[in-house]
């Protein structure tokens, strides 16, 4: 079988948004590759949560070019997105994956035992009958990722996807991602915790006031970062 | 007093003619109701998703519909169905047939503002999702419209309750002809016109229970599906 053409790189050239007379992202020049996780840093308003959305296509650019392994236009079949806060379908934990799978063009015979793997890859297998609206914050996310994989993604977008989750839940999320990220998917998240990123990160794109600060591999932006607001975020300082 | 008992049995006493009534009643309510659910319904979930030129001025005149006066309703009826206008040759004029679209045309705009107003907000949540799952226009309406549909059932109930305490429209455009197009509405006007109180009354109070009823059900049929679906 002929393997799918690949959506990746991501390249943004040049690429600026505006919304309402608002720049929220200004001359963006950045590629993504596949490989390890990337995470967007940067401080609240910086423009990662936009950056995101323009490449899911939920943010028109005002200017500039997206393209995917170098085409403008894809079908955008394999990607995915998880939100902060997912909003789940009025629909049973099970209802959710199956409409996702469903949406993803997948056979109703191969249905339900897709679902009953997403369902245990996201620790949720016995909640499956539960209304999706009635789980937990932290049950709700990982049920979001595991509908984002009913896609069968090649690259999984994530918008600050533990931000409203305690330490545990936070876990269990992260554990999950490490196993996606394992089995062959480009993760590209957007977080304000530093520590998450230390711990996710293959490569940081820093970001501030719309604009890429710089890109580099996590290892080298955590122990020296290239610029001075990049050190600065580091330290904790306030970064306007 | 006297009334109220004469009213009681006639009620419990299963007089042939008024469970007549009440059975054609309940025939042309739900049917002017669900005719006006195949239109409302979708051309609420349109005007809730779709920006077109000329769609907030069709908005407003679906809202400002849903206050129509059913005697004009009536009267708009009466004159396509009359035997000079465009759809004379129909010979709907006078018959049950006539009252369903009178009172369907009479409900469609409760629902279908309604519904705008439901799938509006419902779009609002989902959209992100929807749109990140790269679901498609018609998709879409119907993945809001099921997961409307707790919500919706409160709409049809309206719309329900509208066609059945309605009286002018199907006054006009039915005739209220002795055992072919009386309905209880109709019937207790012209009993209370005549004098017989304990028909009007018994009428009366059917109406009201039935009304009860259906909502009654349909609250549980809403609650244990939200109990169910979250």
């Amino acid at each position: 079988m002929r393997p799918p053409v690949s959506d990746l790189p991501l390249v943004f050239e040049d690429v600026s948004a505006l919304v309402r007379d608002v720049t929220l992202v200004n001359g963006i020049s950045l590629q993504v590759d596949a490989g390890a996780p990337t995470v967007l840093v940067g401080p609240n308003g910086a423009g990662k949560s936009t950056l995101i959305r323009l490449a899911m296509g939920l943010v028109a650019p005002t200017s500039g070019r997206i393209t995917w392994g170098g085409r403008a236009e894809t079908d955008g079949q394999r990607r995915a997105m998880v939100f902060q806060r997912p909003v789940m379908l009025r629909r049973s934990v099970a209802g959710n994956i199956g409409y996702a799978l469903h949406a993803a063009g997948i056979a109703r015979a191969a249905r339900r035992e897709r679902v009953a793997d997403l369902l245990a890859q996201a620790g949720l297998a016995h909640l499956t009958a539960r209304p999706a609206r009635r789980l937990s914050g932290g049950e709700q996310q990982r049920l979001a990722l595991a509908r984002a994989l009913a896609r069968d993604p090649e690259v999984l977008f994530l918008d600050e996807p533990t931000a409203s989750l305690d330490p545990a839940a936070t876990k269990a999320v992260e554990d999950i991602l490490r196993a996606i990220a394992q089995s062959g998917v480009k993760l590209v998240m957007a977080t304000h915790d530093l520590g998450q990123a230390r711990r996710l990160a293959g490569e940081i794109v820093f970001m501030l006031r719309g604009s890429v600060g710089e890109q580099s591999g996590a290892e080298r932006f955590f122990t020296a970062p290239a610029t001075p607001e990049g050190a600065a975020f580091i330290r904790g300082d306030l970064v306007i | 007093m006297h009334e109220g008992s004469s009213a009681l049995a006639l009620v419990l006493g299963g007089d042939a003619a008024l469970y007549a009534i009440v059975a054609l009643s309940l025939v042309v309510s739900v049917s002017a109701t669900l005719l006006a659910a195949v239109v409302g319904l979708p051309l609420g979930a349109l005007l809730a998703l779709v920006r077109f030129p000329g769609r907030t001025f069709i908005v407003v005149i679906v809202n400002a519909f849903m206050g129509l006066p059913p005697v004009v309703v009536g009267l708009a009826v009466y004159l396509l169905l009359s035997r000079s206008g465009p759809l004379g040759t129909l010979g709907l004029l006078f018959t049950p047939k006539a009252m369903v679209i009178a009172q369907a045309l009479l409900v469609m705009p409760i629902l279908a503002a309604l519904t705008r107003q439901t799938i509006e907000d419902l779009w609002a949540e989902y959209r992100d999702e929807l749109t990140a799952m790269r679901i498609g226009p018609l998709a879409r309406v119907m993945t809001l419209l099921w997961d409307a549909r707790f919500s919706l059932t409160t709409t049809m109930l309206a719309g329900f309750g509208r066609a059945a305490a309605e009286v002018g429209t199907v006054m006009i455009v039915g005739g209220n002809i002795d055992g072919f197009t009386r309905t209880m509405t109709t019937a207790i006007a012209l009993e209370t016109s005549k004098g017989d109180l304990p028909l009007a009354l018994g009428l009366g109070l059917i109406l009201i229970s039935l009304i009860v009823l259906v909502n009654a059900a349909a609250w549980g049929v809403r609650r244990a599906g939200e109990i169910r679906a979250g």
